[in-house]
């Protein structure tokens, strides 16, 4: 169980638009919400009225600054980040109980809470943080990619996408198959060059992120502008020799 | 990475206590009977102590014995093999020497060969990470094999030995702090790559998801230790290694012997603080923390 298969038949996973993302966290609330009432054990919260709060989430929100060089505004970019269901998950080969494990169907990788010892090993193992240690239960929690809703035929159709996905306001959370390269999800990624976090890992994770687009420069104002007699820069009058004075104070 | 009581007294008692029991194995020293008992006692002591500290850390600690399934790829499952088949090899040699006078040789070298293996196994856990560079190299398991045999030497009582590993203990520990502060660097992963932002430009952690702690930063954000991680450096390699070298040195006495024992764990268990405590795990890129 915790070799990793050779292929799987789908490779589902989220790519998630970077240029898009208004940083709104309604993705953590409803991953929060809908794996806390489904699939394996609750997500719980420690002392989540108290002065020192913390809880099990699957999905977090970053927000970076970003400076470009030169001139240019910087920019503030919204990060969500989950599972990417990695094609070489270092957290399933790791795993000495077998809980850990990628669907040969569609690749997702999941965690069989009733064989996990709770070494932590898998979270050690993952980059990305994916991975959070159920303090209440004792047990590893992560992204599930809603496996209990996208082939769950008791929803409407419309909800048979995971929880984030369905949820965001911006459309900046799109859910299919990256293994199929007419998919809508392998056309965005070709198109706005949907990229790997941490390559370098050799993790390969299926998950990709689209890049911000170019910022516009900001135009020239009026064709004119430069031809127009410039503002005085020097003060003159009584308020010249203000500054002058004020200066020589 | 959080530095856990628990895996520093695992790693470092097992790693004594599968030294000593390799040791034994190989007949140094050659007894039997009730001073074989002590021996084989305080091997056990360590090696079964170590490993029940192990379990402390566990979320579900019931379960433990399914980690002995996954043998084929998991250095952690490998381990547990490892472990029960030296406890074993070695308890069924030990009856022999202690109650019946006799000396079960292959068994012994069995015993010996699986005793470093646990180790061995131990320290692949660590150095498979590739998410700690400091640990992802092939240093770690070389310190834990020649710390554990250089423990062993010790607690066997094997002074020359002891005396040489110990040297080479202390110059493989302070090697891999040398290589260790150059890995997070040398991996080539930064924010820039975590983010996948570097290519518009520098990137600033501005925010974190959450305004309180949670699991990802207890346990692999531990920054607060680094502050005197030279001054514990120079403690550490002072009681492990430079302070037993002396007192063995010195004529010998058996009060000195047990005195570079007790100098020798508090310098490991110092060291095995320091692994775990200045160990940095990439995921805290992704709060600007390292």
């Amino acid at each position: 169980m915790t070799t990793l298969p050779a292929k799987t038949d789908k490779k589902l996973g989220l790519v998630i638009d970077l240029d898009t993302c208004v940083g709104c966290h309604a993705c953590v609330i409803s991953c929060k919400g809908w794996n806390t009432e489904n699939y394996g054990a609750p997500l719980s919260d420690q002392n989540a009225y108290g002065a020192d709060n913390s809880g099990t989430f699957l999905n977090r929100v970053h927000s970076y600054e970003v400076q470009p060089p030169g001139d240019a505004a910087a920019q503030l970019i919204h990060f969500p980040k989950s599972c990417l269901h990695c094609e070489d998950a270092p957290c399933v080969t790791v795993c000495p109980t077998g809980a850990s494990y990628k669907r040969v169907e569609d690749g997702i990788v999941l965690v069989n809470e009733s064989n996990c010892i709770g070494c932590g090993l898998c979270a050690w193992a993952c980059p990305y943080g994916a991975r959070e240690l159920d303090q209440a239960e004792g047990v590893m929690k992560k992204c599930t990619l809603c496996v209990d809703r996208i082939y769950n035929e008791n929803l409407p159709e419309e909800d048979r996408q995971p929880a984030c996905v369905r949820t965001c306001p911006a459309g900046a959370r799109h859910f299919g198959d990256l293994g199929d390269e007419n998919s809508d999800v392998s056309k965005l990624v070709a198109e706005r060059g949907g990229m790997d976090l941490m390559p370098e890992q050799g993790t390969k994770p299926v998950n990709k992120y689209l890049p911000p687009r170019p910022k516009d420069e900001m135009p020239e104002f009026d064709v004119l502008a430069p031809f127009l007699e410039p503002v005085a820069e020097e003060p003159k009058g009584f308020l010249g020799w203000l500054d002058k004075t004020l200066e020589k104070l | 990475m959080h530095p856990a009581p628990s895996v520093i007294f695992f790693t470092t008692f097992s790693g004594l206590g599968f030294g000593l029991l390799f040791f034994l194995g190989l007949g140094f020293p050659g007894v039997t009977g009730w001073t074989a008992f002590a021996f084989f006692a305080i091997a056990y002591l360590m090696a079964v102590g170590g490993l029940m500290a192990s379990t402390f850390h566990l979320g579900r600690p019931e379960r433990a014995i399914k980690a002995f399934t996954q043998w084929r790829s998991s250095w952690l499952s490998r381990e547990a093999w490892c472990a029960v088949g030296a406890l074993v090899l070695m308890g069924l040699y030990g009856l022999g020497l202690v109650f019946f006078d006799a000396r079960w040789t292959v068994l012994g070298l069995l015993g010996a060969l699986f005793s470093m293996a646990t180790v061995f196994t131990t320290s692949m856990i660590y150095t498979q990470l590739k998410t700690i560079p400091r640990w992802n190299m092939k240093l770690t398991p070389v310190k834990f094999l020649s710390l554990s045999l250089a423990g062993g030497a010790l607690l066997a009582g094997q002074v020359s030995i002891a005396l040489v590993l110990l040297v080479i203990a202390g110059l493989v520990q302070l090697y891999t702090w040398v290589e260790g502060d150059k890995a997070l660097n040398a991996s080539g992963t930064n924010m820039a790559t975590a983010t996948g932002l570097g290519n518009i430009g520098h990137v600033r952690a501005f925010e974190p998801p959450h305004t309180g702690t949670n699991y990802l930063l207890k346990e692999f954000v531990h920054v607060i230790g680094r502050k005197h991680s030279q001054k514990l450096r120079v403690i550490a390699l002072g009681l492990m290694t430079i302070a037993p070298i002396i007192l063995l040195a010195l004529p010998f006495s058996h009060v000195l012997g047990v005195l570079a024992i007790l100098s020798h764990i508090a310098g490991v268990l110092t060291a095995r603080w320091l692994f775990f405590a200045e160990a940095e795990h990439v995921v805290g890129l992704y709060y600007g923390k390292r």
